[in-house]
C-alpha cells in the first residue's frame, strides 16, 4: 500500500500476517467472508442440479416403468463403488484442511493428491460406463435402440415406451456428464493448490483456500449422494 | 485463530457412517418394496447429505450467517421441486379433459 489512510498499525500494519489482505481486519473476518462467498455460490450450484432434479421428478412421475426398466441397465455395483470412492475422497479432503489446521504440511499434499487419484478413479469408472452406453446404443440420438423390455406392449405403445427409456438415458448423460465436468473441474483446482501446500502457505492460521475447495468438493459428492439411488438403484430390483 | 478443529476421530466416524448408509441403500433396493423403496432411498440419502453437510462441510462450526445461506439454498430447491409438482401431479385430476 502506498497510500494509507488509516493507522497502519489497526490494520495489522508490519505486524499483520502476510496472507491477511488490506480490505480485512482480521484472519477470522476474511476466512467468514470467503466462507460465506463461497456458499453463495454453492446455493446457485444447488438451483443448476436442482433444475435437472426436478425434471427427472416430473418425468420420472409420468413414466415410471420405463425409468425403472432403464435404470435396470445401469450396473449398480460399479454405482455403489463410485459413491465409495467418492466418500473416502470426501474424507481425504477433510483430513488434508485438517493437517493444515495442525500446521502438517507434508500431509497437507498427501491427503491432497489422495484426493485427486479417487477423483481420477471416479472419473474412470465412470469412462468404462459410458463406453458400455455406447456399444449398447443407449445413448439418446438417431442411432439409439431398445430391446430390452416393455415388449408386451402394441407397436405404437412400444415406441412410445423407448422414447420415455431414451428420456431416462438423456437425463442420465447429462446429469452424470454436469457431475462429471465439476469433479473435472474440482480436480482442476486440487492441482493448483498442491504448489502452494508444499511450499507451506496453508497453515493454522490460513487455509482459506483449502477450506473453500473442500465445501465444493463435497457438495460435489452431495450431488452424486443423490444421483446414485435416483439413476441406479432405481431398477435394482426389478428382472 | 478461535477456528474450532474437528478431530480425525469424528471425520472417520463420519466415514463409517457414510459406507453404511450406502450399504443399506444398496441392499433396501434389491428389495421389491413398492414405494417404500424411493422413501427409503430419499430418506437415506437426505441423512448422508446432512453427515457431509454437518461435519465435513464444517456447518458445525459456522456462524449462524453461513448456516441461514445454506440453508436459503435448500428451501428454494424445496419450492421449485414442490410447485412444480402441485401442477404437473395434479393436472389430471382437476383438468382431466385436458390434452384428451
Amino acid at each position: 500500500m502506498s497510500i494509507s489512510l488509516t493507522d497502519p498499525q489497526a490494520h495489522g500494519g508490519h505486524d499483520a500476517h502476510p496472507s491477511l489482505q488490506h480490505h480485512f481486519d482480521t484472519l477470522e473476518q476474511q476466512k467468514e467472508a470467503s466462507t460465506l462467498g463461497m456458499w453463495l455460490f454453492l446455493v446457485t450450484e444447488i438451483m443448476f442440479f436442482g433444475g435437472l432434479f426436478t425434471t427427472y421428478v416430473v418425468y420420472r412421475s409420468k413414466y415410471s416403468t420405463a425409468f425403472v426398466a432403464a435404470s435396470h441397465t445401469l450396473d449398480w455395483k460399479l454405482g455403489a463403488f463410485n459413491t465409495a470412492v467418492l466418500i473416502l475422497s470426501s474424507l481425504t479432503m477433510a483430513l488434508a484442511i485438517w493437517a493444515a489446521q495442525v500446521n502438517r504440511r507434508k500431509q497437507v499434499v498427501a491427503f491432497l493428491i489422495a484426493t485427486m487419484i479417487l477423483g481420477l478413479t471416479f472419473l474412470g469408472v465412470k469412462a468404462v460406463e459410458y463406453k458400455d452406453k455406447f456399444e449398447h446404443h443407449h445413448v439418446p440420438g438417431a442411432s439409439f435402440e431398445w430391446h430390452e423390455g416393455g415388449h408386451a406392449e402394441a407397436a405404437p405403445a412400444q415406441a412410445d415406451f423407448a422414447k420415455h427409456v431414451q428420456l431416462f438415458f438423456s437425463l442420465y448423460f447429462i446429469m452424470t456428464g454436469l457431475h462429471a465436468v465439476h469433479m473435472i473441474c474440482g480436480i482442476g483446482v486440487l492441482a493448483f493448490l498442491l504448489m502452494p501446500s508444499w511450499k507451506g502457505r496453508y497453515n493454522s492460521a490460513y487455509h482459506n483456500p483449502l477450506e473453500c475447495t473442500g465445501l465444493y468438493w463435497h457438495f460435489v459428492d452431495i450431488v452424486w449422494i443423490f444421483l446414485f439411488p435416483l439413476l441406479y438403484l432405481l431398477g435394482a430390483h426389478a428382472k | 485463530m478461535s477456528e474450532h478443529v474437528t478431530s480425525r476421530a469424528v471425520y472417520f466416524a463420519v466415514f463409517a457412517a457414510l459406507l453404511v448408509l450406502t450399504a443399506a441403500t444398496v441392499i433396501v433396493a434389491n428389495f421389491d418394496l413398492g414405494w417404500a423403496n424411493d422413501a427409503v432411498a430419499l430418506g437415506i440419502a437426505v441423512t448422508k447429505a446432512l453427515l457431509v453437510l454437518w461435519f465435513f462441510m464444517h456447518l458445525r462450526y459456522s456462524t449462524r450467517v453461513t448456516v441461514l445461506t445454506a440453508l436459503a439454498g435448500f428451501f428454494w430447491l424445496a419450492i421449485l421441486i414442490s410447485l412444480t409438482l402441485n401442477d404437473y401431479l395434479t393436472r389430471e385430476t382437476l383438468f382431466p379433459y385436458w390434452g384428451k
